[in-house]
C-alpha cells in the first residue's frame, strides 16, 4: 500500500512536521558532518532523511541515528530529503551491538529490508517483525532459528510466502518423503513433479516440516524448536537460495554472515 | 559555454571535487587566470608532486613521501614500538597526536567493515596488521576505530582475530564527549560512561 506522506499523518503535529517510529537501516556519509540515513518506519514504510550534523562531537542527534537503532524521530519536509530535527531512543538493542556476530546477523536483516522494499510502501506488519527479530536476537543465543523465522514471515509479509502444503505444480498433497524446493515456483514439488523443474533443491521431511512449523508460529514456539546442525544447514542453504533468485543477485551482508561462520 | 578549451578542462577538473559546482569551478579557474604565472605553477607543482611523491608507509600505512619509507613515526626510535593503535584513516593519527599523550606507533586500516557494501577484512588492511604483530614483539593493541556501528564492528572482529595471539588488546574509552547535554545522549553512549566512570 503506497503512503501518501503529505496527505495522512497520524501523528503530525503540524503541517511540516511529523513525528514516527523509526529503526534506522542504514547511513552514507553526506558531507563532513551530515549523513543520509535510510529508516524504516511503521507508518511511510522505507525514508530517506538527512540528519544534519550528526558527525559533529556532541550532536543532539549523534547515537540516537546509528543503524540498528529503534528510535521517535520528529522529521521536517524537505526539498530533497526530509530532516530529522530530533531523535529518540526508544531501544537501541545494546546486547546485540556487543557481540560481532548478533551485530552481523541484525545489519543481515536491516540489509534485507532496504534490499526488498521500496521508498514509502507502508507495511506496519513487517515494521513489527523487525522489531520483534533485533528485540529476539539482544535475548537468544541460536540466532540461526531467529533469522530463518525472520526470512519466512518476512517473505510473507511481501508476498512470497512460499508454498509448503502441497505440490505448486499439481496442487496434490505432500507426501512424508523427500520433496523438492522450487525457487521458480514459490514452493515444494512432489517427487512427480520435480522432474519436469530444472534443478530444483532437495527438502528433507524434517525441514518441510520445521518450515511448516515456522510460518504458523510465533516466536516462542519457533525458538522451543531443537535442530541438529545438518539440518539448520539446510534449511539455511533453502531460504537463502529462495532469496537470492527472488533478489536476482547475492545479499552481501549474508556473504559476511557465511565467512564468520567458518572462521 | 566556455569556447577556450584550457579553462573549459580546468572548471571541469574543479568541478569533480567535492562540494565544488560548476559555478564554483568557473570562479576558481577565472580567479588562478588573474594570479601571477608562478602562484599558478605552484598549484600545478603541488598536484604533481601530490601522486608523484605520496605514497604509503610499507609497515604502518599511513601517508608518507616515497623517498621517506617507513613513515618518520615508523623510524621514530624514540617512540614505543611495542605499542600499535590501529586507526581507520591517516586523517585519525593527526587528532591523536595533537593530545600528546601517545607515544607509540600506529597502523592504519584504511576502511571500516561494511558487510552490507561488501567491504570485508580482506579489503583493508587487517592481513598487514596480523603479519606485524607476529613478526614482532608487540605487547599492546589498542583499538581506535570510530565508536560508531561500523568501528565497533570492525573492532570486534580485530579483537577476535588478535585475540589467540595474546597480546593485551585495548580500546579508546567511550562516553560523553565535552560539550555534550546529559539530556540528548543515546543509551549506550550513557551507559558506557556510567561503566567507565571515573574517581573524582
Amino acid at each position: 500500500m503506497k503512503a501518501d506522506r503529505n496527505s495522512k499523518k497520524p501523528f503530525m503535529s503540524t503541517a511540516r512536521n511529523y513525528q514516527t517510529q523509526a529503526v534506522i537501516i542504514k547511513q552514507i556519509k553526506f558531507s563532513e558532518v551530515d549523513k543520509i540515513l535510510i529508516i524504516y518506519t511503521p507508518e511511510f514504510g522505507k525514508l530517506k532523511a538527512i540528519a544534519k550534523g550528526a558527525y559533529r562531537p556532541g550532536s543532539k542527534l549523534g547515537g540516537n541515528v546509528e543503524p540498528l537503532t529503534h528510535s521517535l524521530m520528529m522529521l521536517a519536509r524537505g526539498r530533497n530529503f526530509d530532516i530529522v530535527t530530533q531523535s529518540q531512543t526508544i531501544d537501541g538493542f545494546i546486547a546485540l551491538k556487543n557481540d560481532l556476530w548478533h551485530t552481523s546477523c541484525g545489519l543481515y536483516i536491516v540489509d534485507l529490508i532496504d534490499s526488498f522494499t521500496v521508498e514509502n510502501d507502508r507495511n506496519p506488519p513487517l515494521f513489527n517483525l523487525l522489531i520483534n527479530a533485533l528485540h529476539h536476537l539482544c535475548q537468544t543465543d541460536d540466532s540461526e532459528i531467529i533469522l530463518r523465522y525472520f526470512e519466512l514471515h518476512f517473505l510473507h509479509h511481501l508476498g512470497y510466502q512460499p508454498q509448503l502444503h502441497q505440490c505448486v505444480a499439481c496442487n496434490s498433497p505432500l507426501m512424508p518423503v523427500v520433496n523438492f524446493f522450487s525457487f521458480n515456483q514459490g514452493g515444494i514439488l512432489c517427487p512427480n513433479c520435480s522432474n519436469k523443474e530444472a534443478a530444483p533443491y532437495p527438502l528433507s521431511v524434517d525441514a518441510l516440516k520445521i518450515l511448516r512449523l515456522w510460518q504458523n508460529s510465533d516466536y516462542a514456539t519457533a525458538r522451543r524448536v531443537k535442530i541438529k546442525p545438518k539440518l539448520s544447514s539446510q534449511l539455511r542453504q533453502v531460504m537463502q537460495n529462495y532469496i537470492k533468485y527472488l533478489l536476482q543477485r547475492e545479499v552481501k551482508s549474508m556473504i559476511w554472515l557465511q565467512k564468520l561462520r567458518e572462521s | 559555454m566556455v569556447s577556450c578549451e584550457p579553462i573549459a578542462r580546468l572548471i571541469e577538473a574543479f568541478n569533480k571535487l567535492p562540494g565544488i559546482g560548476p559555478k564554483s569551478a568557473q570562479r576558481l579557474v577565472y580567479y588562478l587566470l588573474r594570479r601571477p604565472d608562478e602562484e599558478a605553477q605552484t598549484l600545478a607543482d603541488a598536484l604533481v608532486a601530490l601522486k608523484e611523491k605520496i605514497g604509503l608507509c610499507s609497515v604502518c600505512f599511513n601517508i608518507t613521501t616515497t623517498d621517506c619509507d617507513p613513515c618518520p613515526i615508523c623510524q621514530d626510535e624514540e617512540r614505543d614500538h611495542s605499542k600499535i593503535c590501529v586507526v581507520e584513516r591517516p586523517s585519525d593519527i593527526l587528532p591523536l597526536e595533537r593530545t600528546g599523550k601517545y607515544k607509540g606507533v600506529y597502523h592504519v586500516l584504511h576502511g571500516v567493515v561494511r558487510p552490507a557494501q561488501g567491504i570485508g577484512p580482506e579489503e583493508l588492511k587487517t592481513k598487514e596488521l596480523l603479519s606485524r604483530l607476529k613478526n614482532n614483539s608487540v605487547t599492546e593493541i589498542i583499538l581506535a576505530t570510530n565508536p560508531n556501528l561500523e568501528g565497533e564492528t570492525t573492532a570486534m572482529y580485530l579483537r577476535r582475530i588478535i585475540l589467540p595471539l595474546g597480546i593485551h588488546i585495548t580500546r579508546l574509552a567511550r562516553g560523553l564527549p565535552f560539550g555534550a547535554d546529559l539530556e540528548y545522549a543515546d543509551d549506550m553512549t550513557l551507559g558506557q560512561a556510567l561503566e567507565s566512570r571515573q574517581e573524582f
